[in-house]
């Protein structure tokens, strides 16, 4: 079988913040009732962690789930792993009314990192990303510039952002563009 | 330009991250209607100053529609709740009328 | 001649120098200088011409409301028209140049127009241009446009960056004076988190010019230490050089910065738009001094008298040597003060009260300064520059009484509050009879999401005189924003001098009873040539409406938006219309403030990311090889792979051959793929499309159409059922998002008890279709897994592995020939698509783009959504009744559809249409009946819908919609073209190419 390639192909920018693919990431969204006993139970079997409560993400080893809205989760496994976690759900959720489906493919994934990360998205994104006001566990599901994406903020500092696979160059060099030396904002202290 | 909070996943946004959708609580009118009815159901809008009953989904957020109820005239927003409701709820007219006594909108008062 | 004083100047650093220039001459001035202040410091009084009669123009103001010191600032791609010089810092290599003048500023041609502008009043072009009504195309229009407009373009291709910033805090405080820094203070010591605001580069506003205590410091240490104060709270961001240009609903609030524009060269962006969402949001923005209306008060070196004061306190700048002040108030004592200290001769004070002024008025004649109390200008003299005055009794008609020279006049006509920010969204205002000023009427603020208040005017721009009232004021204002914000204020506001002064009287014509000669030569408004005897001919015409004269007599439309002549204006219009002021009103306050660049509106939205660019797996493939990309939606689609010296025509036609004479590959990858899932998803889609979906087994395909509830066609594609509860539908390629949320608005709000799930995921795959008559044979290459017409017919699925890919396939055809579409995960696309193109290679596989796609999809008479559809077009009128299931009894759009007009036998439908002379008909071409219509055009009986030239049947083919066209076959119409000429056209079956479906079925 062919090397499976992400959209930004390892793409990398140092600035204010630094831009960087995080690279192949298994990625499965799952739709149900996230209130019942079997779905928790199925994601504890698939990924070893529990619900997150709304708009937050839990972050296990190599393993995060993050709460998308009422009805879906989207999880995060080892791109390899993608179909044996499916395959666990299937089993687990036998009988009952759900959806998994793989979208490790459909997505960019990114991380921004760095001394002017909050300050990079808060150009591109209408969201407070004050350091009070945006904390590590979070999801926001948002605009970023003209394209939808999410992020959350995992406990270092790094920010992991998802938008559409075939936006990637768009996301990238929107990143990157307000992460250029001399855009320093200054008003995160 | 709106702040809305969506019942469905509890943001706080600004409109650019939703998108409006028309009048809410349409009863829909299908094969059998009669053509008044149906005219009534697909093209009769309410155009109100003051209260009013909106659709808007969170499109760049959590995907769900919900019902806005907004003041077109001071832009007052009297409450947000899911889509799954057939008519106002209780709460969100009573803080219509706190502001605008005597309001009605279609057969709701 | 204006010119620099020896001392003084406290925001300058005189030690160091600026050299610039204006119009190609040298100049110099000191960093702190504003462009204005180092014009004036040159002796440059006049700068630039006004708009209607080209008069000379001078610098009247020194911030943000000057009317006529605009200028084109900096050169080549850099170059910016309309800069106003007060707000421009000076730094080191500016250039600039004056505008609204031919061929010289001092020498200029259309000057003429001052010399008849008896003959220009108001509504002049409104009424000469009107008739004869022919010449407005070849005559009037020419002539306008070529005198109209102020400044010049800038050149394309902007060279500099922009960028937006979101900010969230529960106080904006909108200005840095004193007042913004109270009420910055008062809000953050109360716990609140703040963002202050200023427009210049420095803070304190006005202040440090007049001087006073502040808790018993001078104003000047006060703000220092209040500054320090809050630089040191970590719940507050200070910005200057940064202007709260507009107020918005709920909260928003924009903030143009400019971060980079005195430092051009650095890398910081050039301007930053902060887009600001505040609990409260504070206007300090205090006050703007307004002119008086006399004769010749447009002649340069005619000042606002706190202008006069600012330049010589602030940049060590005297305007002229004997400066005459007329004023109604007591503020303009001041500036009578300031320059007598300074040494320069004040001839006389002229104070149009009868009773004159107060203690300022005693302190003034203390220092031997001449006051004439009751006394006015009747006219001032001089051309190019004020040469002296004529005054006159201030309730006279003009009479002089004594000519005084001298070479500035300081006026002042009272302080006007800065409402803008506090009217943009729906705060009204009050008249305050005794200062004769608008201001905010704190009954009827702008509100918020919760029906709060959430705008607090503070200071001078709340109408608060003194020092000691606008900081108690701001005190207040600060307090009750952070009170609403959920604090909880503390402390007292501090205590300031108070300086009793006179009551001002309004003065809004002087003399009180000029003559008309008089009128004609006091402006209101300087930068559109607007004088007190255009609005009073306004109102004599009927323009009652303050809304109407505006727009007649154009007062207040210039880049300034009127900030000096509104209120002017509309006392001069009610004493014309003899109602009182607030009968009158104002016009209406609009964002922004005063101008903000483009491109800080597009911020990062230029160039490549202008808008979003959507690539599908395959997309570097295809900018490697050549491809002719078109957008489709935000995805960029090859349109054809051109070869060599090919030409797209060329092109298109060799991509076509190949594939139906053996092998073709069409990236698909942007197709809509939305899972559908649930125990009830059959029973949805059956809702959803027109036919039935329920009924087909897994393993297979069916087309499907997707009306909306109005019954039109919006969508159309192939649906796989997956599973028993699972179905694939495809969307056109524009229609993935859309479609999507159709589903989920049907599911979260009508049938929302039934069990579905929907996920779109179009990105999730990467798509190629292998048509031709040799697909399979490439394909058996590649996989090991039975694909043939019995194991996967025609519109059936299959999972198979090719080139080690895990892949569905699917049997479907939108060329009519032998096609398999392989789907694989989107990280594979690329490597599929390479290993295709190199088994394909001895087939001589082409790829092909969408210009062929859809020539092949008209030869097969496939619809294409968009080309066939128009939103009022429905699946009947295309002849595809066979996919309108008439077992349902319901699905989205019947109803719509058993409405008279959609059952109309005379709706127009699809056929084919076959050129007699075999050339191509023109897109959107309309087939002509007999007759002609009520506006005297031609009746018409169908049009085309797509058209093409066929490379396989070598002529023209298109489709169209005909009235009664599928009964009417083997008939003739005429349909025009553009160039007047006729193409006849036969109308015909539209499946052109294999009627029978034989080559995509075997």
């Amino acid at each position: 079988m062919s090397e499976a390639v992400t959209p930004l192909n390892g793409a990398r920018y140092e600035g204010l913040a630094i831009i960087a693919d995080a690279g192949l990431s298994g990625m499965i969204t799952l739709r149900g009732d996230l209130s019942s006993k079997e779905v928790k139970a199925a994601v504890k079997q698939a990924v070893g962690l529990g619900i997150p409560a709304q708009r937050q993400a839990l972050t296990g080893q190599a393993t995060a789930v993050l709460w998308m809205s009422p009805d879906e989760l989207l999880l995060i496994c080892a791109y390899d792993g993608v179909a044996e976690t499916i395959a666990a759900l299937e089993e687990a959720l036998k009988g009952q009314h759900f959806l998994a489906h793989n979208v490790s493919d459909a997505r960019a994934y990114l991380h921004v990192s760095g001394a002017g990360a909050r300050e990079t998205l808060a150009k591109l994104c209408p969201v407070d990303l004050a350091p009070h006001a945006f904390t590590p566990g979070m999801v926001r599901r948002t605009r970023l510039a003209q394209i939808p994406a999410a992020f959350w903020l995992e406990d270092r500092g790094v920010f992991h952002l998802i938008c559409f696979r075939s936006v990637a160059d768009y996301a990238f060099t929107l990143l990157k563009t307000a992460a250029l030396p001399g855009g320093e904002v200054g008003v995160y202290r | 330009m709106l702040i809305l909070t969506c019942p469905c996943c509890g943001t706080t946004g600004e409109e650019t991250e939703f998108h409006q959708g028309g009048e809410a609580h349409l009863v829909r009118h299908g094969p059998g209607s009669t053509d008044d009815d149906f005219h009534t159901y697909m093209f009769a809008r309410e155009n109100p100053k003051g209260a009013h009953f909106e659709r808007w989904r969170h499109n760049y957020g959590c995907g769900k529609w919900f019902i806005m109820a907004r003041d077109t005239v001071t832009l007052e927003v009297y409450g947000t709740y899911p889509a799954q409701t057939h008519e106002p709820p209780q709460h969100i007219r009573e803080r219509v009328t706190a502001k605008r006594p005597g309001w009605t909108w279609r057969d709701v008062a | 001649m204006s010119t620099r004083l020896a001392t003084g100047g406290r925001l300058l650093d005189r030690s160091r120098r600026c050299d610039f220039t204006f119009n190609g001459r040298r100049m110099q001035g000191h960093p702190g200088d504003t462009l204005a202040s180092a014009l004036l410091a040159n002796g440059q009084m006049m700068v630039g011409r006004s708009f209607k009669y080209h008069r000379p123009r001078g610098i009247v103001a020194s911030g943000a409301e000057e009317p006529n010191a605009l200028v084109g600032l900096g050169e080549g791609a850099r170059f910016e028209p309309n800069q106003r010089a007060t707000t421009t810092e000076l730094f080191d290599g500016l250039t600039c140049v004056s505008q609204n003048h031919w061929p010289s500023l001092d020498f200029d041609i259309g000057a003429v127009n001052t010399a008849v502008a008896r003959f220009l009043p108001a509504g002049f072009y409104y009424k000469m241009f009107i008739h004869p009504r022919p010449f407005w195309k070849h005559v009037y229009e020419p002539f306008i446009r070529q005198s109209a407009g102020l400044g010049r373009a800038s050149n394309p291709g902007d060279p500099d960056r922009y960028e937006h910033f979101h900010f969230f805090c529960d106080v904006a405080v909108i200005g840095g004076g004193v007042a913004g820094l109270q009420a910055a203070l008062t809000a953050a010591e109360a716990g609140a988190k703040v963002l202050l605001m200023e427009q210049t580069a420095h803070w304190g506003g006005r202040a440090p010019v007049d001087g006073g205590d502040i808790d018993g410091q001078p104003v000047a240490d006060w703000i220092a230490a209040t500054l320090a104060r809050l630089q040191a709270m970590p719940n507050v961001t200070l910005r200057n050089r940064c202007m709260g240009a507009g107020v918005y609903d709920h909260g928003y609030a924009l903030g143009y910065e400019r971060v980079a524009d005195h430092t051009p060269g650095t890398d910081a962006p050039r301007h930053r738009l902060w887009r600001i969402r505040a609990g409260q949001i504070v206007t300090a923005t205090g006050a703007i001094e307004r002119p008086l209306s006399f004769a010749g008060n447009d002649i340069p070196g005619v000042m606002l008298a706190g202008a006069v004061r600012d330049y010589a306190v602030d940049y060590g700048v005297s305007i002229g040597d004997r400066t005459v002040v007329v004023t109604n108030n007591d503020d303009a004592y001041r500036t009578a003060i300031t320059l007598k200290k300074l040494g320069l001769d004040i001839p006389v004070i002229l104070d149009a009260r009868q009773s004159g002024g107060g203690a300022l008025a005693d302190e003034a004649r203390g220092m031997g300064i001449r006051v004439e109390s009751g006394k006015g200008i009747a006219k001032v003299k001089g051309g190019r520059r004020v040469t002296g005055v004529a005054i006159c009794a201030q309730a006279g008609e003009g009479a002089a009484l004594e000519e005084i020279a001298c070479d500035a006049v300081a006026m002042s006509g009272g302080w006007s509050p800065v409402v803008h920010l506090w009217s943009h969204c729906g705060g009204k205002l009050i008249w305050d009879e005794a200062r004769a000023h608008f201001r905010p009427d704190p009954a009827n603020p702008p509100r918020g999401a919760q029906g709060e208040a959430f705008v607090v005017p503070a200071g001078a721009a709340n109408g608060a005189g003194d020092l000691a009232s606008v900081v108690a004021d701001a005190h207040a204002a600060g307090q009750a924003a952070a009170r609403a914000t959920g604090h909880k204020p503390r402390g007292k506001a501090p205590e300031a001098g108070t300086s009793p002064e006179a009551a001002m009287e309004p003065v809004w014509l002087m003399p009180q009873g000029a003559g008309v000669k008089l009128r004609m030569k006091a402006w209101l408004d300087y930068q559109n040539d607007v004088k007190v005897s255009d609005v009073q001919l306004a109102a004599r015409e009927g323009y009652e409406s303050v809304e109407h004269a505006k727009r007649y007599t154009t007062l207040g439309m210039a880049t300034d938006q009127g900030k000096l002549s509104n209120i002017n204006g509309l006392a001069i219009l009610s004493d014309a219309l003899n109602q009182p002021i607030p009968q009158t009103g104002t016009t209406t306050f609009r964002p922004p403030y005063t101008p903000i660049s483009f491109s800080a509106i597009a911020g990062a939205a230029r160039g490549p990311l202008f808008q979003p660019v959507r690539k599908t797996p395959m997309h570097s493939w295809h900018e490697a090889n050549g491809a002719d990309f078109e957008p489709v939606g935000q995805w960029r689609r090859p349109y054809c792979y051109p070869r060599g010296e090919e030409g797209r025509v060329e092109a298109v036609a060799r991509e076509i051959r190949q594939t139906r004479q053996s092998l073709g590959l069409l990236d698909a990858s942007t197709l809509g793929k939305i899972i559908v899932k649930g125990p009830d998803a059959g029973r949805f889609l059956d809702m959803l499309y027109t036919n039935m979906m329920s009924t087909l087994r897994p393993g297979k395909c069916r087309y499907g159409l997707m009306c909306n509830e109005n019954g039109f066609l919006m969508d159309d594609g192939v649906v796989a059922r997956l599973d028993e509860d699972t179905f694939l539908c495809h969307t056109t390629t524009g229609g993935a998002e859309a479609i999507h949320g159709h589903m989920e608005d049907w599911l979260q709000c009508e049938w929302w008890d039934w069990k579905v799930y929907t996920a779109n995921v179009t990105e999730q795959y990467a798509q190629v279709g292998v048509a031709g008559p040799n697909s399979r044979k490439v394909l058996q290459k590649l996989t090991g897994d039975d694909i043939s017409a019995e194991a996967l017919p025609f519109m059936g699925w299959s999972e198979i592995t090719v080139a080690g890919i895990a892949a569905r396939v699917f049997r479907i055809s939108f060329a009519g020939e032998l096609s398999f579409e392989l789907s694989v995960p989107a990280s594979h696309g690329r490597a599929l698509w390479e290993a295709l193109l190199e088994a394909g290679e001895e087939f001589g596989v082409m790829p092909y783009g969408t210009e062929a796609m859809h020539v092949m999809r008209a030869e097969k008479g496939f619809i294409m959504i968009g080309d066939e559809t128009d939103g009022t077009v429905i699946p009947q009128d295309l002849g595809l009744d066979w996919a309108i299931s008439k077992k349902k009894a319901d699905y989205i759009g019947k109803r719509a559809q058993e409405r008279s007009h959609m059952a109309d036998p005379s709706r127009w439908k699809l056929v084919g249409l076959e050129t007699l002379d075999g050339s191509t008909l023109p897109d959107g071409a309309y087939a002509t009946a007999a007759g002609h219509n009520a506006n005297g055009q031609r009746h018409v009986q169908g049009r085309v819908t797509s058209t093409y030239h066929s490379p396989t049947l070598g002529r023209g083919i298109a489709m169209g919609l005909v009235l009664h066209g599928p009964d009417r076959m083997g008939e003739v119409l005429d349909f025009p073209k553009l160039d007047g000429g006729i193409v006849k056209a036969r109308i015909v079956d539209p499946v052109f190419y294999d009627k029978d479906g034989e080559k995509q079925n075997v």
